[in-house]
């Protein structure tokens, strides 16, 4: 009755190739957003900024970048936490290399650090597809983790083995470090994850996201037609480096404030995985769906026994949890194998029939 | 030119001077490699069979190995906890083909996968909670298996051979003809090879599929329990073993995802080289190399034989 797109005309091709052709998704997006700039930074407590929004936030770039790649390009990784970390340590040796510098410039480019090394990873895709390269990319996985703890250059020989945010500014307001607010922090996360999110919707509907998704349906199909498959292949690793190593840097810089290897284990590579899963493969919407889901369950569930007013030992509720996401992970793929992504556009038809079945 | 001296030719020199010491490292790198060859065999057996890729079976090898202790520890005799385990993994892969396999027909590779990933975090989580979360010691006494070791002069030198290990590779070694003759000559066996074969040619010729992975995993299953207790007698029963589990990888592609033989000389290529790449040219690097020279093997061999090296040749058509 509301959401339904009939006389709406397009009359130029502009229109037609908006990101949201459809009224009600525009004034949807603009509502969003404007809660999300206007609302939240004021309303929000700062524990929900911190430990709520800026992880789903970062997680979601994190899992957008694996999207590109798993996705879209279909060669499936377990090197995300590596690539994650590749940008935070970069972004940490930029800031003492550069100590004037825009901090979120930095940040940004910390991600073609990520991007080069990614690629580097990404060779093997040439010769190995399925399974195989996925362990295959487990090698970045190991390799990357053992230089985080063994180069000590990586983390400016501080004993602890990790490396401490330095307080940088923007404009004279303190951004990343301890004396930054939650709410500063908030909108440099938000505009950056805005910002890539809008480049990353361009560049899949654009030549090389069709290029990848020809890939992906079959190679050697999309070889036939006249598409590169090396660059092709590289690229979409270069591009997705490129998101999670601007995440992890995000992740170091913007919400926990210090990192060491173990922040970009195996687990990371893991979780990021799930939530792309989850969220629907090849879906830039489901990517924050999944994030939402994978980050926010354990932190529901650990709530949940509080509600209902028992009291269960902290050990306990730990071992449950593992069970009932582990149990819902394979509910929700017997329920529903296509992600959270497919219920919303099942629920976008839904709303375009209502009142009528169909 | 010092660099490459100590690349190419130092490691070479001491492995000529301590030949005991070469021997003793490369019989290390054999037992290490024997039991990644077991991980990689309740893998192999699986992907066989259903063409998943039973992220599970690393957390299989610590329930199944729990399991056991577990039920010890409440007064069970040894071999009939043994007994009561194998009926467990029974269960374990009864309810995994109802539960999870059975609603996931036909749905891509990568859903299954997820689907077990959904399993180790259940298997974790069920785990610490019935048995809890410390490290347990392996009843190995209980279960009459040998401690102890033999120590052997030779090349001027002593070598020595752990009993345990002994018994892991010679146990290694029976499961692998038992199954090689379980799939070669049984009716189930070769209801198992048609199933790998093709599922649409099986399912035609009334071969029940369900049934077929109920086997497969429970195959899996007694292979993890067989590992479980090997590598719990060697260190102890913890859930650390999971994270080992994972260089159980290396030896799968290496080997091929559908070879057994390949599984076993994988996991033999992939502990020797371990263990002299730790041994010989660790300290160049600073020690821990040990994480990830195994992907780095397996990865060059992948360059030259993208199926691994037993595995089927790949032939793709439009």
């Amino acid at each position: 009755m509301f959401y339904r797109e009939a006389g709406q005309y397009k009359t130029n091709y502009i229109a037609d190739q908006a990101v949201f052709p459809i009224l009600q998704d525009r004034i949807g997006i603009i509502a969003i957003l404007a809660i999300a700039y206007l609302v939240v930074p004021f309303a929000a407590s700062n524990f929900t900024i911190d430990s709520v929004l800026v992880p789903l936030l970062v997680w979601s770039l994190a899992t957008i970048g694996l999207n590109l790649l798993t996705g879209y390009t279909g060669l499936l990784s377990l090197g995300t936490g590596g690539f994650m970390g590749v940008g935070a340590f970069a972004c940490y040796k930029l800031t003492l290399a550069f100590p004037d510098a825009n901090i979120i410039l930095l940040i940004l480019c910390s991600g073609f650090f990520a991007a080069a090394i990614g690629a580097v990873f990404g060779l093997p895709s040439l010769r190995i597809k399925g399974f195989y390269l996925a362990v295959a990319t487990l090698a970045a996985q190991f390799f990357l983790s053992w230089c985080f703890i063994r180069i000590p250059w990586l983390y400016d020989y501080n004993i602890s083995a990790s490396i401490e945010v330095p307080t940088r500014s923007v404009f004279g307001i303190p951004v990343t470090g301890p004396t930054a607010s939650s709410g500063t922090r908030y909108i440099v996360v938000l505009s950056i994850v805005v910002l890539m999110t809008w480049i990353a919707s361009n560049l899949v509907r654009g030549r090389f996201g069709r290029m990848w998704m020809a890939v992906r349906d079959m190679d050697i199909a999309a070889e036939l037609i006249g598409i590169r498959l090396y660059q092709t292949k590289l690229l979409a690793f270069a591009v997705s480096s490129f998101y999670c190593g601007v995440a992890g840097a995000m992740m170091t810089f913007l919400w926990l404030g210090n990192a060491e290897s173990e922040s970009f284990s195996i687990n990371t590579s893991f979780l990021v995985l799930f939530m792309v899963i989850i969220g629907g493969l090849g879906s830039l919407m489901g990517s924050f769906f999944g994030a939402a889901l994978i980050y926010g369950l354990p932190i529901v569930l650990r709530f949940l026994p509080g509600v209902f007013g028992l009291s269960v030992h902290a050990a306990t509720v730990e071992h449950v949890q593992f069970m009932i996401v582990g149990a819902l992970i394979i509910v929700f793929l017997i329920a529903e194998p296509n992600g959270l992504a497919r219920l919303w556009q099942i629920a976008k038809q839904k709303l375009r029939v209502w009142p009528f079945p169909y | 030119m010092d660099i490459l001296y100590k690349i190419f030719l130092d490691p070479f020199v001491q492995m000529g001077a301590a030949p005991d010491l070469l021997v003793q490292t490369l019989w290390e790198g054999l037992v290490a490699g024997v039991l990644y060859s077991l991980i990689a065999l309740g893998f192999v057996l699986i992907f066989k069979a259903s063409g998943v890729f039973n992220f599970a079976q690393g957390i299989m090898v610590v329930f199944a190995a729990l399991t056991l202790v577990g039920l010890h520890a409440h007064g069970v005799p040894a071999f009939l906890a043994l007994a009561l385990t194998i009926a467990v993994m029974y269960g374990l892969a009864f309810s995994v083909e109802r539960f999870v396999l059975r609603p996931l027909i036909n749905q891509p590779d990568i859903i299954l996968f997820m689907a077990t990933f959904g399993l180790t975090y259940f298997l974790i989580g069920l785990g610490e909670l019935v048995f809890g979360g410390d490290p347990k010691v392996m009843i190995s006494d209980q279960l009459l298996l040998p401690r102890g070791a033999y120590e052997v002069k030779m090349l001027g030198g002593f070598v020595q051979f752990q009993k345990i290990d002994i018994a892991a590779a010679v146990i290694a070694a029976i499961m692998v003809a038992g199954l090689a003759i379980f799939f070669q000559k049984t009716r189930i066996g070769r209801a198992l090879r048609a199933v790998a074969d093709s599922h649409k040619a099986a399912l035609s010729v009334g071969i029940s599929l369900e049934y077929i992975w109920v086997i497969v995993w429970f195959a899996a299953g007694i292979v993890a329990l067989a590992t479980g207790i090997m590598w719990g007698a060697r260190s102890n029963v913890s859930f650390a073993l999971q994270i080992i589990a994972l260089k159980a990888l290396p030896v799968l592609i290496l080997g091929g995802f559908t070879s057994i033989p390949g599984a076993i000389v994988g996991g033999v290529i992939i502990g020797v080289g371990e263990k002299f790449g730790e041994f010989y040219w660790g300290p160049l690097l600073g020690s821990g190399i040990e994480s990830w020279l195994a992907y780095m093997i397996a990865l060059v061999f992948l360059l030259f034989r993208p199926q691994g090296l037993f595995g089927e040749r790949i032939i793709e058509r439009i």
